[in-house]
């Protein structure tokens, strides 16, 4: 037996630790270089317009004048939209498949909603431009126009392409991954507890109201939050349908916009540095928007699961 | 000279005046033991009084963990190894240990068994295999398993599994075995079966066991020592403490009045 | 005490789990008609041509997306060889190291990462890649895609190595073994199965995705002709087909996203047979 030496060892070790240790702080200085990066390049137009680029609703690449309220706005409407339809949407699926479907079909769906989340967002906003958006223009918003009207929000020629027709392709893009999270939580609820309902009379609906939701709240709150954080993000889902149109309207049947849809449809086209200064700074406002809500939601689910300490 | 070990005997490790701390929680009060040379020593006693804590600081296996720390001295053929200059890695190829719960590698009988000793140095083919062979014939083993030796080892039994942990920890050749609780994951026929192996181990090795079961204590070793509530009560041969136990706790552990 | 009825709770009942039965039926009734026409649609414009020739302009019979197949994976293949290594780095060091509050910021920060925008990423990688090197390129799509996945990979190498019991590892340091020699040989090896399915599902998410593409890898009609230049890629390609007037290149669109469902769908199903099947292996 030859003896191994101690320099091999102890160079392997610290060529370990360096390395593991410089990746974990890799991650600290993406964040921080992504925030100064775009922070940088946005400056020219942070300078110019200033704070009241955030109420501003001017967008202008003749005159060079930008403001970002359309676009907050309209991604604000449409992620509002999305989750006024696909929480409730989830909730449902959740319960279904926790409380309500047959045992041998449980594995199935489950593992059907997993595949569905895992779809990427450019089939639903290519499905929601050629076969939502004329459904929406020849039957929906006309029979909404007709009956509900006189509300300012379904007034306005139905075009399909639109607020509307965004809003319901981002909620269809969310609900997998909510109803996959949702049911995750209600999973979690100890059997002794709902046994214990049940056993004293309630019902399937009073035991879901009553015990499990109550006993998950903190989940599904975050869970809501992180759905909500990755609608506000996402881009391929509404870029296709929301028409790229810089105006606010209170009608949703109206064309639209997103930060991210305005990204993704001018980016390219940014004709003047100051163009793109106010697109990044844009982009900007997008990652500090999505920042806090994704923090708030990880910084609250963290406070329910306590943390493995080695 | 041993302070506690009949004439004649050499103490392999003593422990001086050892305490232990989980972060501010203190484990371990004022131990002092000598472990005989060459021979079974037994730690007995009820739940969680520090017997598992005690073996353990034999090889360092808690400068893992930050906030446990070891006070005292604790001397291995004369030198404390709670130093702070103290090699680990070499520690702990003279001093191995066998767990509770089998936890063979998953890679294969061989591999399991020759991991020590590729850590060690470079073998050739025939000196490495020679090597695992007699280490799985030590524990007992090599029959069972001669013609499968690149099967998983995660595929044997549990038994099974507990003699390759005992084969891969003999295999480098160390001078101390400690064993915690080696046996409480196996059947009756597995555990006599590792209890058999002992008296013959203890020809080559200083051997500490931590068990739970006393009439085992009683069957194998030669020392035991009885703790209670983190201190060492009472140490002697092992006759001698299960027959006419010299203080009280002692006794009333023994009778089976508590634990 | 006023009772309160049985049969008013009972109807309460009733009709909550109807409307959730329906909420659930409605749920899967779009996914289900998404994909039923993503196939029907797309399947015709799938033949031998699809997958080896290069586009033909608009209203020329024939042609192909191979270049926009080839460049996704070749831009996947970037991301993949930058972004895997750096992620199971920082998932060990999450999990041997990860005790301390600046661990607890990484992993806060990772989980954040793993949702966010990645349109913004693209404006990033734009900014630090495109500007200086004046041009778009296959590279600058790699990196932006990497950024994606590391988070993605930190967090499940973390989670995958946090099974391996802590009696393995101490078996392994009570035999001699360095620290590093331990991970290397017994931990990864324990957490190996799960680590690799994480690997792939990332792999899966980040070559459907698009955004990040749009201003870094951008598209081309030619075939990748280096790093350096702008590289064609499936995404990209449909959506510019998708929006524009010609109905030939929007048939090639739906080709285009069926190929992508399928090849993430049968990505996620087989990392799921292949836990499933080492699992069983013990």
């Amino acid at each position: 037996m030859r003896k191994k030496s101690k320099r091999f060892s102890t160079f392997w070790e610290g060529t370990f630790k360096f390395l593991t240790h410089g990746a974990g702080i890799f991650i600290l200085i993406l964040l921080f270089s992504m925030l100064g990066v775009l922070t940088y390049v946005a400056w020219p137009s942070i300078k110019k317009f200033g704070l009241s680029f955030l109420w501003s609703t001017a967008w202008n690449p003749v005159t060079n004048q930008f403001g970002a309220l359309t676009a907050m706005v309209g991604t604000l409407v449409s992620t509002a939209l999305a989750m006024i339809l696909a929480v409730p949407l989830a909730f449902g699926v959740a319960i279904f498949l926790t409380e309500l479907s047959p045992a041998f079909l449980r594995p199935i769906f489950s593992v059907a909603i997993e595949l569905l989340a895992a779809i990427p967002s450019i089939i639903y906003g290519m499905w929601g431009l050629f076969k939502l958006a004329p459904i929406n223009a020849n039957y929906i918003q006309p029979w909404l126009s007709k009956h509900l009207g006189f509300l300012p929000l379904f007034q306005g020629p139905p075009m399909g392409i639109g607020m509307f027709t965004a809003g319901i392709v981002l909620a269809i893009m969310i609900l997998p991954f909510m109803s996959s999270v949702m049911k995750d939580v209600f999973e979690m609820t100890p059997k002794v507890l709902k046994e214990s309902a049940y056993g004293l009379g309630a019902t399937t609906w009073e035991v879901v109201w009553q015990v499990v939701l109550p006993y998950g709240k903190r989940g599904v709150v975050g869970g809501l939050f992180l759905g909500l954080g990755r609608a506000l993000g996402e881009t391929m889902a509404v870029t296709f349908v929301i028409g790229n149109a810089h105006q606010l309207s209170w009608s949703l049947f109206m064309p639209s916009n997103t930060i991210a849809s305005t990204l993704a449809n001018e980016f390219t086209e940014a004709s003047s540095p100051i163009y793109l200064a106010a697109l990044v700074e844009l982009g900007l406002v997008l990652f500090l928007i999505t920042f806090i809500v994704l923090g708030l939601a990880q910084w609250w689910l963290n406070k329910s699961v306590p943390k493995e300490a080695r | 000279m041993s302070r506690f070990l009949p004439e004649g005997l050499n103490a392999k490790i003593e422990v001086k005046n050892l305490n232990f701390f989980y972060g501010k929680v203190q484990a371990l009060f004022d131990n002092n033991i000598d472990i005989a040379e060459k021979r079974v020593t037994a730690f007995i006693g009820p739940s969680g009084c520090g017997k598992s804590t005690h073996i353990r600081t034999y090889n360092r296996m808690y400068s893992l963990y930050k906030d446990h720390r070891a006070e005292g001295e604790i001397l291995l053929d004369g030198k404390n190894i709670l130093a702070d200059d103290v090699d680990l890695i070499d520690l702990r190829s003279r001093v191995g240990m066998v767990f509770q719960k089998p936890t063979p590698f998953p890679m294969s009988i061989f591999d399991n068994v020759a991991y020590g000793l590729r850590l060690k140095g470079r073998f050739s083919k025939s000196e490495l295999e020679g090597r695992v062979e007699q280490a799985l014939k030590d524990a007992a083993l090599w029959e069972e398993v001669k013609d499968s030796l690149h099967s998983l080892g995660t595929a044997l039994s549990g038994g099974q599994q507990q003699r390759l942990c005992i084969a891969r920890a003999i295999a480098v050749e160390p001078e101390v075995i400690l064993m915690d609780e080696p046996c409480s994951a196996l059947d009756p026929v597995a555990t006599y079966k590792i209890e058999d192996l002992l008296t013959r181990l203890k020809e080559r090795f200083t051997i500490v066991i931590v068990t739970h079961n006393m009439q085992q204590a009683a069957r194998v070793s030669d020392f035991t020592a009885f703790f209670y509530l983190g201190k060492c009560v009472e140490f002697g041969p092992t006759d001698e403490l299960f027959t006419k136990p010299k203080k009280k706790e002692t006794e009333d552990y023994i009778t089976g009045r508590f634990g | 005490m006023r009772p309160r009825s049985q049969a008013s709770r009972k109807l309460i009942n009733f009709l909550s789990l109807l409307a959730s039965g329906c909420a659930a039926l409605i749920g899967i009734a779009f996914l289900v008609w998404i994909l039923w026409d993503v196939v029907a649609q797309g399947i015709s414009a799938i033949n031998w041509q699809f997958f080896t020739q290069l586009p033909a302009p608009p209203g020329v019979k024939g042609g192909g997306l191979a270049n926009a197949i080839l460049g996704t994976i070749i831009i996947t293949i970037i991301a993949t060889v930058l972004g895997v290594p750096i992620g199971i780095l920082a998932g060990t060091y999450l999990s041997e190291f990860g005790s301390g509050k600046l661990a607890a910021t990484v992993r806060f920060l990772s989980d954040i990462f793993v949702s966010a925008p990645s349109i913004v990423i693209g404006v990033f990688v734009y900014a630090i890649l495109v500007l200086p090197m004046h041009s778009f390129s296959g590279l600058a799509g790699g990196v932006s895609l990497a950024i994606i996945m590391i988070p993605v990979v930190t967090r499940t190498t973390e989670e995958m190595l946090r099974l391996v019991p802590n009696q393995m590892r101490e078996a392994a340091l009570a035999l001699g073994a360095p620290y590093w020699h331990m991970v290397w040989n017994v931990a990864y090896r324990s957490a190996k199965t799960g680590m690799l399915t994480g690997i792939l599902l990332a792999i899966a998410r980040v070559a459907g995705e698009t955004a990040p593409l749009l201003f870094t890898a951008l598209n081309s009609p030619y075939w990748p002709q280096g790093l350096t230049k702008p590289m064609a890629n499936l995404t990209v390609t449909i959506f510019n087909y998708a929006m524009s007037p010609y109905s030939d290149w929007q048939a090639k669109a739906w080709g285009g996203a069926l190929v992508i469902t399928v090849g993430v769908l049968a990505a996620n199903i087989f990392a799921r047979v292949f836990i499933s099947s080492r699992r069983n292996k013990g």
